[in-house]
């Protein structure tokens, strides 16, 4: 098997989506942002099957990127390589390399507890703990070691208006989070997430168990904490995807067959798969 | 509607052995059990019904209970996590272990006994003797006491313990694992502060359990604590005691007049029936508390 070229994005990403206005700039910030996830060659076995081939993929800094693709493709194991959730699961293998920031996550030395809290995760099924919406924040704040007092105050109130989730729940802080709704929940888990302060966030289909206005939402929300944090997103949904994301992915049967700027991928994709896909031919 | 009437009559049968049981308990203990014969001592004459007391057999009996409890729980606890959260499901100890588990869960309890007497007392026993008191002309820990009918009853309940916690810990959705452990949690801290308080109602229900079975077991004491009478209270581990089960057997095969000691024969079963009852209706409000708490969150 030969090592297949990694797929980046062309410096002149930007000229690929002509008179397309309004997705211009997004191009341009594409190609300019600093490559901050860098994967090369990633194969992943769970026991002898083989789950993800050889993917080389570049992850830029402070941008949506989508993952897409049709159901076991490998898109979300792909995404829990970042923060290796996949060491949970026994029998799994990742070969080839993942360096975030130039480090290379594999490497015997690093420790998996200090790349977690740099890269955070939300999951597809909202799982807020059994505690109060206050606590639920605090609980990663604790975990690295801020002890009770304004500072943390000051962090959860800051975290759940950085999740849109501050003015529904500031006069409730300390009841159940269980109460709130699905949305609610799952912006309390991404507000849970970021109180950490992580510097890239994985999503793993975040809204697919929502309805639309809970979905609407998680979206708007996205776009604001792009400022901020790198996010990569996995989602099944495609008009998710254009809404979103500034890079998109398409993989299928484990194989990343094409990675651009997400509007050249909708509009007008370089493989016929892609286009098959996104044109909802197969999927 | 045939299956409807014959499981409406097997379960009406339970209910009939089950009234007849306590009905037949009720009506001959009721009427000797009196606050002075629950608690007074056992000194002026224990076949007597004017006159005998089981206030001893009362403490010995929620005594070797309780002890029991501080074995039982934590040991059967931390097995089950080990069971559960560590160790892989499919490996060959993770097999041995919950074979093992199963297996003492067969064993008779009489077995039990044998066993605590065996090792308990002439193994752990014999060697604390050797180490600790030498010279001593009598031995201090290898004889039966409460220590180690304690430890043979908690030997005994431990599968129910394990039991009880494995199910709970399967009853906690693993997203909330994975939500602990991807904040940069350990393995350890997301154990102690989000899968233990989710499931120490689970917990609980086992040490219920535990506390039911062994209240009223008689066998696994037999030979390894339990003393036919005794002027005193147990004042040290290794101190033997009176037991209200084991007291049963005694009213009803050592009595110098039967007639007499009939009613408080009855009487005893009754307070035993009553004792772990009370020790089930304890461990049972306690759990609905900490149930209620955790659905108020806080």
């Amino acid at each position: 098997m030969t090592s297949t070229p990694k797929i980046s994005i062309p410096p002149s990403a930007e000229a690929v989506a002509p008179g397309e206005t309004g997705e211009a700039p997004q191009a341009r910030s594409a190609a300019d942002s600093r490559i901050l996830i860098e994967s090369s060659d990633v194969s992943l076995f769970y026991g002898p099957s083989q789950a993800l081939k050889r993917i080389s993929i570049d992850i830029r800094e402070r941008l949506v990127t989508a993952f897409i693709g049709p159901s076991g493709c490998g898109k979300s194991t792909f995404l829990r390589c970042f923060n290796r959730m996949n060491d949970l699961i026994d029998h799994v293998r990742v070969q080839g390399r993942i360096q975030i920031g130039g480090h290379d996550i594999y490497s015997g030395d690093v420790d998996v507890i200090e790349l977690r809290k740099r890269v955070g995760m939300v999951f597809q099924k909202s799982n807020p703990f059994p505690k109060s919406i206050f606590e639920n924040i605090a609980y990663g704040l604790r975990l690295h070691g801020m002890r009770n007092g304004p500072e943390l105050q000051g962090v959860v109130e800051q975290s759940l208006r950085g999740a849109a989730l501050w003015d529904e729940v500031k006069d409730r802080l300390h009841s159940s989070a269980l109460g709130l709704s699905g949305g609610q929940q799952q912006r309390l888990c991404i507000a849970r997430a970021i109180a950490i302060r992580p510097q890239i966030l994985l999503m793993d289909e975040p809204a697919s168990a929502l309805d639309p206005i809970a979905t609407a939402k998680i979206e708007e929300l996205i776009l604001e904490l792009k400022k901020e944090f790198t996010i990569v997103i996995v989602t099944h949904n495609m008009q998710q995807a254009a809404r979103i994301s500034d890079l998109t992915a398409f993989f299928y049967l484990g194989e990343l067959i094409e990675y651009d700027v997400t509007t050249k991928i909708f509009t007008n994709p370089g493989k016929k798969q892609t286009e098959d896909y996104v044109t909802g031919r197969f999927g | 509607m045939a299956g409807a009437g014959i499981t409406l009559a097997a379960t009406l049968l339970i209910l009939l052995i089950l009234a007849i049981i306590l009905g037949n308990v009720l009506w001959h203990g009721l009427p000797s059990l009196s606050f002075r014969f629950v608690f007074s001592g056992a000194d002026r004459d224990m076949f007597d019904v004017n006159k005998a007391g089981i206030l001893p057999m009362l403490v010995g009996t929620a005594s070797r209970v309780i002890l029991m409890s501080f074995f039982v729980i934590p040991v059967g606890v931390i097995t089950a996590i080990y069971l559960n959260e560590y160790a892989k499901p499919t490996s060959a100890t993770t097999r041995v272990i919950r074979s093992a588990v199963n297996n003492l869960a067969g064993v008779p309890s009489i077995v039990f006994g044998l066993f605590g007497m065996g090792f308990f007392i002439h193994f752990a026993g014999g060697s604390m003797d050797r180490l600790f008191h030498p010279g001593s002309a009598e031995p201090v820990w290898n004889k039966p006491g409460i220590l180690w009918a304690s430890l043979t009853l908690a030997v005994m309940t431990m599968p129910l313990v394990i039991v009880a916690t494995e199910e709970s810990l399967k009853a906690i959705a693993p997203g909330l694992r994975e939500a602990s452990l991807a904040l940069g949690a350990t393995k350890l801290e997301t154990v102690r502060k989000i899968v233990l308080p989710q499931a120490l109602p689970g917990i609980l229900t086992g040490g219920i359990l535990a506390v039911s079975r062994a209240g009223g077991e008689v066998a696994p004491i037999l030979f390894t604590g339990a003393a036919y009478y005794m002027a005193h209270y147990p004042q040290a581990l290794t101190d033997q005691f009176m037991d209200l089960g084991y007291h049963v057997f005694v009213l009803s095969t050592q009595s110098p007049n039967v007639d007499q000691t009939r009613p408080i024969l009855f009487a005893t079963v009754l307070t035993l029936l009553l004792l772990t009852f009370t020790l089930n209706v304890v461990a049972i409000i306690i759990r609905a508390r900490i149930r209620r708490g955790m659905r108020a969150a806080h």
